[in-house]
């Protein structure tokens, strides 16, 4: 180990190629603790988005207009506003507006954290592209395939459960994937509200190491790792729920 | 497939570290000169050394001396608004031709750019934050939550020695609304901000105080790029900062701009006055 931190040390003062974070504890702590937080920020998002795209993708079906009306000004705000106006909009104006509650110190703290609105805000945004998706996938779900759930006495939900959204899923993979994608690559906006994520604890140290080209490198190495994880999750998810006989 | 993406980016990668040598900078007085204009990085959002005044135009003590500066060389002055993570980028790309921005002249930074001596003000550390939050101390920071400014030198050392929880944002205002907000106990910056902040009188700022002695005092430097540093551009800057101090300018426009006077200004003018 102290070999391996004195080559990145010797890299250091002779090369001038400064990965401070491979001998600098300080840095390193920072380091683990972005890419730590974006892989969670990016994880809760994806599980939210997706929860608000197959709800929202249901009612926007629902035979109340009141309803589906709702969703769809849901939908827009969130699909014609960009996600950082988004983003700093929930944090500084509405987060400003809520409540403060007392920590253990006794000190009023904001009711949502910084972390808390990122997630909150990138699902959101996540979640408007996703209902729209599902839309797309339920409307590839021939209509007589309903109707034969109707027949056979299913209910709106047990049908929109057991047989559309099963059907729409594996339509909609395709454009879901790319929406995941582009929602890990959202999650570096949450440097702008002071979230410690990867891009933040990256210009952290680049402001003090002065060393932006080589982080600049482990920035864009890390998420197309990040990026690949993901990719490579979703083609073995879609590999693993092909209906033989049914292609899309 | 993978082979090739990996291929791929290391080219991405090695391309981009070839265009990062700063380019070469000698004479830059002649090319000033020749364009009759100098592009100055400056803060707008450091009151008062350089914000927007109601009219959106930048102006303040620093805005007052790159003016100085451009008369001095006898061409236009451009203001170009940088910020403490970008500024020595600029420098060295060539984007800008000096900085004056606030900016602390430290050992690691002096292995970057060129500081500029003598230096022309000085500050320290400090916090800002609710008079009911109590702070005596800096120990009492620790495991709180503390906004402050990307590429701020202390924000390093106050985290390892008093271990507060940094929650750190792209600019002044952004750390300032944060903490207005509650989202932190204090935010850390210069004392100089600090004060200035609070003697300005604004209503929001009542219930605020400065509670901590200031620390690590720190001068503030002209930066201008390393190969300037021997040039007749940086022989020029110097004489221009001593000047500066022998004439008693800079105290003047610290009166002008209503900023606290600062002992280590006087002791310069001192030391200047005679020679």
């Amino acid at each position: 180990m102290a070999g391996f931190e004195d080559f990145f040390r010797r890299l250091n003062d002779q090369h001038g190629i400064n990965f401070s974070f491979f001998y600098d504890s300080f840095d390193r702590g920072r380091l683990i603790l972005g890419v730590w937080t974006t892989v969670e920020l990016c994880c809760l998002c994806l599980v939210l988005s997706l929860m608000i795209g197959v709800v929202g993708a249901w009612l926007q079906g629902s035979p109340f207009m009141l309803l589906r009306r709702v969703v769809q000004g849901y939908i827009q705000f969130f699909r014609n506003t960009p996600p950082l106006v988004q983003l700093t909009f929930f944090y500084f104006a509405v987060g400003g507006l809520l409540p403060r509650i007392p920590d253990a110190t006794g000190q009023p703290v904001p009711l949502v954290s910084s972390f808390e609105w990122a997630v909150l805000s990138f699902s959101f945004f996540a979640g408007a592209f996703n209902i729209e998706i599902f839309r797309a996938g339920i409307e590839a779900v021939p209509r007589t395939t309903i109707e034969a759930a109707e027949s056979l006495g299913y209910s709106r939900l047990k049908a929109y459960i057991y047989i559309v959204l099963p059907l729409a899923f594996r339509i909609s993979l395709p454009a879901l994937n790319n929406n995941l994608v582009n929602l890990v690559k959202t999650t570096t906006l949450a440097y702008a509200i002071g979230v410690p994520e990867l891009l933040y604890a990256s210009a952290q140290i680049w402001s003090e190491m002065f060393n932006v080209w080589e982080m600049m490198n482990v920035l864009l190495v890390t998420y197309v790792a990040l990026v690949g994880v993901l990719v490579w999750g979703m083609a073995r998810c879609e590999r693993a729920l092909r209906i033989p006989g049914y292609d899309t | 497939m993978l082979k090739s993406v990996i291929a791929s980016v290391v080219g991405i990668a090695a391309a981009l570290g070839m265009s990062t040598s700063p380019i070469q900078a000698q004479d830059t007085l002649a090319k000033i000169k020749g364009k009759g204009v100098i592009v100055v990085g400056i803060k707008n959002d450091y009151k008062p050394w350089g914000f927007l005044d109601p009219t959106g135009k930048v102006v303040g003590m620093e805005i007052d001396l790159a003016q100085e500066i451009a008369q001095k060389l006898g061409v236009k002055v451009e203001l170009l608004p940088v910020i403490a993570a970008n500024r020595m980028e600029f420098l060295n790309q060539g984007r800008i031709d000096l900085i004056l921005a606030t900016m602390g002249d430290t050992p690691e930074r002096r292995k970057v750019i060129g500081m500029v001596e003598p230096n022309y003000y000085a500050g320290g550390t400090n916090v800002l934050a609710l008079k009911s939050a109590g702070l005596k101390q800096w120990k009492d920071l620790a495991g709180k939550k503390v906004c402050a400014v990307q590429g701020a030198y202390y924000n390093r050392r106050v985290t390892q020695l008093y271990q507060p929880e940094l929650v750190v944002f792209p600019a002044v205002p952004d750390a300032l609304n944060a903490l207005q907000g509650g989202n932190c106990v204090a935010f850390l910056f210069d004392n100089t901000l600090i004060e200035s902040t609070l003697a300005g009188g604004d209503a929001k700022w009542a219930a605020y105080e400065m509670p901590l002695v200031s620390e690590d005092p720190q001068n503030w430097a002209i930066g201008i790029r390393l190969a300037d540093l021997d040039s007749p551009f940086g022989a020029l800057m110097k004489a221009l900062s001593v000047e500066w101090h022998k004439t008693g300018k800079l105290i003047e426009l610290e009166k002008k701009w209503g900023i606290k006077p600062n002992p280590f200004l006087s002791a310069m003018h001192e030391k200047y006055k005679g020679s």
